[in-house]
């Protein structure tokens, strides 16, 4: 279990972690989804999030993106409590969000949907006209459908242009919720190079949902859920086979 | 033993609903009697009257709640049915009045010298009194079934139905040779049963008759609104595409009520005609319409009897304002509208029922079959801010 | 006979091209948020009447200036609408989104307030209102400063609130029964008022023995393609308009990427509203100006807007079309008049014109509107994808 001490109001951005969380707790309605949730993504690390369906991962990250709000608890980014922001200055903050079901902007072209990428730069850096090389380079098969509808692309597709469209406004915190869920295999191995390579060249702290094993293992670092809290984290090293069957396996 | 503890707390529920529902039957009586026997000794002719007017407004109030409080339907054109239903009444007044063969005046004006044949049928009573209300519901039932089928609601219902008030309008006020008009029907000369319709005693006739229709149409609008079919409405309201996964068929009930809705308003129409002594396309002016919703507003939707106090109370200001300020009511008016839909969402009813709780309601025993709306409370809001990702 | 039809097809153009220009600005505002805008009418008298302001000023001037005000009163118009929509949308509407019905409620009310300002508007109100103001936000923002807000807001606000109205209600009673009569007279009172098109736009282009194509009609529809041509580029050509397109068919992923949907709302009901100001300034071009002017358009609009479908210019383009050409061609009884006069078309030439004036016809569109409906639920060009739900 994970114990996190009181923090101090401000913490000093360099050293704080990325991403704290502390005894947060949500409910639909009367319905306790998150109980007493603590977790840190530190920096230029990645951390996954296992569990099974329905006990409240995505719920975690949506809190985490603002779209829904937690009724007690703290999450702070980079040091600086965010519970009271919205979604869009969260953006603006440098949290690149991808989320179930990737929520690509279905008549845009793919070259908007990834220009619309840059609006979470903000003040943090200058927006471009032109997509630029690096994103084709991680996802070669968006350069040749630029100007196609989002909403027409395959599955596949629009899962390498979401994560796209979230480096597009080069973001400390990629938070990906299931990229792999119902695509075909080999480009689910597409998506984990390309995942993997942001990593090393950019060095951003990633927040993974994901129950595809082979790309859980990629991770620095578990958390596991059930019933809407954390019951086991450690590195990934150390997440053996046994924790595996308990916590994933139907 | 064993099944009388199973039964007893059932039995013990309905005793209680039991004894609500003579409450509520002692407290309508008592109200109705007061506006029957005690009001007009305390009032003028012309206040009464006044007060018989309001009445017939929130007749219509207690249609419009029926579906706007608890089916969600905003309908904007509820000045149609009102209308036809007045216009209903006043066309068998005109002829009442005439003797055999004779022709209303205004026929004369446009060189009209047969009676048109949809004049014919209102010779008969028993023909206009069922008119009042068949011909209202089948518009409304028209209506409804070519909009509700497409699966055609939210804004585009009200804004449609608002259209078709504009055109009835259209159509009223053009047809000079028809049905006089701009002019209208007069109806404070006609006749009826022996009498002249503005005299004291048949204006006292009524006014109770009002009072009658009022309690008869609150008790039907209870019963709808309570039980299954109560059940079902709300459902549509609050989610109708999972009563319609459930396996029901909403466009139905959404005809039905919708037609149920406008027979009412066109009773209501019948009984505002004759107290006031005319009706006229005026009558279908958009404002007119909106304002009705307005009332239910005020008082507090979803409750029958904050429809009914919202269209009394409203009315009552206007007559106050308007004789005293009348570039006053305008701007009340409009803040009304604004105060009840950001500050005041449940009207009177709501407001006196969280500041002074389960007092009130009791005594006005409201308590479990008027249900709140479900988007206002809090938890819903939070949840309900990104819709799109709420769903999932 | 042809003459005729041809006069009549451009007579429904110039009257599809009105409802066109008073419709942009709402199905702009219908497609991103799902509001429907009474109040689009009154925006509308707005900018009609800052046409009227500034046609008086330019006569007062005098020389070529009431030649070339238009060109003042067009962007004045346009700027004063929106600027009115930006605080209705700061004020009202941006509480009640997701809550479509409320919202349409509420800017009736907004609508009925308008009209009555316009009626009642006379220097007392207007010292009373900026006394209102003055001392509402200056004191609470004192009182923000010094006091403990947060903790004293629930009774400070209302009390506020109502002594600042007090007040002001006060002076400006004060200032109406001690002002001279032509200080305290309405500036423009309930009656309508007259704008004078500049002496180029009377008048008309005459065509063949009996046709004549008005000037001041020619010029709206060179105006409604302008602005349609604006509306075009600025909804595909520049930032903002990708932020609107992005919002309006998914607001929850919108904000998640960064977009301030907030400003973006605001910028788009501003918008709608200046070009309800334009269509303001269009109509003073074809008649009186007077604070119902509003209603009689509105309703046609709305019809555009259904008929059109929400979420393309081309929909509310083909059917400003079409409903304006219907409606000229049964109104003025040219339908009629297509016939040949014997006994076998006696019927369908009496059917056309029991149609045959502006009120009629009316009541025929809405029929056909309703037919339409049931082949189209969605309208011409229905939206694709999530947005559908209404």
């Amino acid at each position: 279990m994970t114990t996190t001490l009181p923090s101090p109001a401000l913490q000093d951005p360099m050293t704080a972690p990325m991403v704290e969380i502390s005894g947060l707790n949500f409910y639909y309605g009367e319905s306790h989804i998150l109980r007493d949730v603590s977790m840190t993504i530190p920096k230029g690390q990645m951390v996954c999030l296992i569990g099974r369906n329905g006990v409240g991962k995505t719920t975690m990250l949506k809190n985490i993106m603002g779209v829904l709000r937690p009724r007690t608890g703290e999450i702070r980014f980079e040091g600086q409590v965010v519970n009271n922001l919205p979604p869009d200055r969260r953006a603006r903050l440098g949290i690149g969000y991808v989320p179930q079901g990737r929520e690509v902007i279905p008549r845009l072209t793919v070259r908007e949907n990834l220009i619309i990428g840059q609006e979470a730069l903000g003040s943090r850096g200058k927006a471009v006209k032109e997509v630029p090389e690096e994103i084709y380079e991680l996802f070669p098969v968006l350069k040749t459908m630029l100007d196609r509808m989002g909403g027409d692309l395959s599955g596949g597709q629009q899962q390498q242009l979401a994560i796209a469209r979230a480096i597009m406004g080069q973001p400390k915190l990629l938070v990906l919720d299931e990229p792999t869920e119902g695509i075909q295999p080999s480009i689910i191995l597409d998506i984990e190079a390309a995942v993997k390579k942001i990593i090393k060249t950019t060095g951003i702290s990633v927040l993974l949902v994901e129950q595809h094993l082979h790309f859980v293992r990629q991770a620095d670092y578990y958390y596991a859920m059930q019933r809407g809290g954390i019951v086991a984290n450690g590195p990934t090293s150390e997440l053996t086979n046994d924790i595996i069957q308990e916590f994933l396996a139907v | 033993m064993t099944t009388d503890v199973a039964v007893q707390p059932r039995r013990a529920a309905k005793a209680s609903q039991k004894r609500k529902l003579t409450i509520e039957i002692v407290a309508v009586v008592a109200i109705a009697l007061f506006l029957v026997l005690v009001l007009p000794l305390l009032l003028s002719g012309f206040r009464l009257n006044l007060v018989g007017r309001f009445l017939a407004l929130a007749i219509v109030a207690l249609g419009i709640d029926l579906i706007w409080g608890f089916t969600g339907l905003l309908s904007l054109g509820h000045g149609i049915f009102f209308a036809l239903g007045g216009y209903a009444f006043a066309m068998y007044l005109e002829l009442n009045t005439l003797g055999e063969g004779q022709l209303p005046d205004f026929f004369g004006l446009y060189g009209v010298t047969e009676l048109p044949w949809f004049w014919q049928p209102f010779n008969s009573f028993p023909f206009t009194l069922l008119a009042i209300f068949v011909i209202p519901a089948i518009v409304a039932g028209l209506l409804g079934y070519l909009v509700f089928r497409n699966r055609i609601r939210g804004v585009y219902f009200s804004i449609l139905t608002q259209a078709a008030l504009v055109v009835f309008y259209n159509f009223f006020n053009g047809q000079q040779k028809l049905i006089n008009g701009t002019n209208g029907l007069k109806t404070s000369t006609s006749v009826f049963m022996g009498q002249e319709v503005g005299s004291d005693s048949m204006r006292m006739v009524f006014y109770i008759t009002t009072v009658v229709a009022l309690v008869a149409m609150y008790a039907l609008c209870r019963w709808l609104t309570s039980g299954r079919f109560g059940r079902m409405l709300v459902a549509i309201r609050d989610d109708e595409n999972r009563v319609r996964f459930s396996g029901y068929d909403p466009t139905a009930f959404k005809v039905l009520v919708f037609a149920v809705s406008g027979a009412i308003a066109g009773i209501a129409g019948a009984l505002y005609t004759v107290q006031s002594g005319i009706i006229s396309p005026q009558f279908m002016d958009i404002a007119f319409s909106i304002e009705m919703v307005i009332w239910v507003a005020v008082g507090g939707r979803a409750t029958l009897v904050g429809a009914m106090l919202g269209a009394v109370l409203v009315n009552m200001a206007r007559s106050l304002l308007s004789e005293r300020f009348p570039d006053v009511w305008l701007f009340f008016q409009g803040a009304l509208f604004l105060i009840v839909v950001t500050t005041l969402p449940d009207g009177i009813i709501g407001w006196g029922r969280r500041s002074f709780g389960a007092a009130v309601s009791k005594a006005l025993g409201l308590a479990p079959t008027d249900l709140p709306y479900l988007d206002d409370t809090p938890e819903a809001e939070a949840i309900t801010e990104t819709p799109e990702f709420a769903e999932k | 006979m042809l003459e005729g039809l041809i006069g009549g097809l451009f007579n429904g153009i110039s009257i599809g091209a009105v409802l066109l220009i008073v419709a942009l600005g709402l199905a702009i505002v219908f497609g991103l948020m799902g509001v429907i805008n009474l109040a689009h009418g009154e925006l509308m008298m707005f900018g009609a009447y800052t046409t009227f302001v500034v046609q008086n000023a330019a006569k007062s001037i005098g020389g070529i200036a009431p030649e070339i005000y238009i060109f003042v009163a067009l962007p004045l118009a346009f700027l004063v609408s929106a600027l009115l929509g930006l605080l209705l949308e700061r004020t009202v509407i941006r509480y009640l989104y997701g809550r479509p019905l409320e919202t349409l409620l509420a800017t009736w009310g907004v609508s009925l307030i308008l009209i009555q300002f316009i009626r009642s508007v006379s220097w007392p109100m207007v010292i009373g209102l900026l006394i209102f103001a003055a001392l509402f936000f200056i004191g609470r923002w004192v009182l923000t400063r010094y006091t403990d807000w947060d903790r004293i807001s629930h009774w400070a606000n209302p009390v506020f609130l109502g002594l600042s109205a007090a007040i002001a209600a006060v002076a400006g009673f004060l200032v109406q029964s001690s002002g001279s009569s032509k200080f305290i007279r309405p500036w423009f009172g309930a009656r309508n008022v007259d704008v004078t098109p500049p002496s180029w736009l009377r008048g008309g282009v005459s065509v063949g023995s009996s046709l004549q194509f008005p000037y001041a009609r020619l010029f709206i529809i060179v105006l409604t393609i302008l602005c349609l041509v604006a509306v075009y580029w600025f909804l595909n050509g520049t930032a903002w308009g990708l932020r609107i397109r992005s919002v309006t068919q998914n607001r929850g992923m919108s904000a998640c990427l960064g977009i301030p949907t907030g400003q973006v709302d605001a910028l788009t009901f501003a918008l709608g509203s200046g070009l309800a100001g334009i269509a303001g300034f269009a109509v003073t071009l074809l008649g009186s100006v007077g604070p119902n002017l509003g209603s009689n358009y509105i309703v046609d609009a709305f019809m555009v807007v259904v008929v059109g479908g929400v979420g393309k210019l081309v929909g509310s383009i083909v059917a400003a079309l079409v409903i304006g050409i219907t409606t000229y061609l049964l109104g003025s009884g040219t339908m009629a008049l297509l016939f040949p006069p014997t006994d076998f078309f006696q019927p369908v030439i009496a059917f056309f014109n029991f149609f045959a004036t502006t009120s009629m016809a009316k009541v025929m569109v809405f029929a056909l509107i309703i037919a339409f409906l049931q082949v189209r639920p969605a309208g011409l060009f229905p939206p694709k994808g999530r947005s559908v739900e209404l």
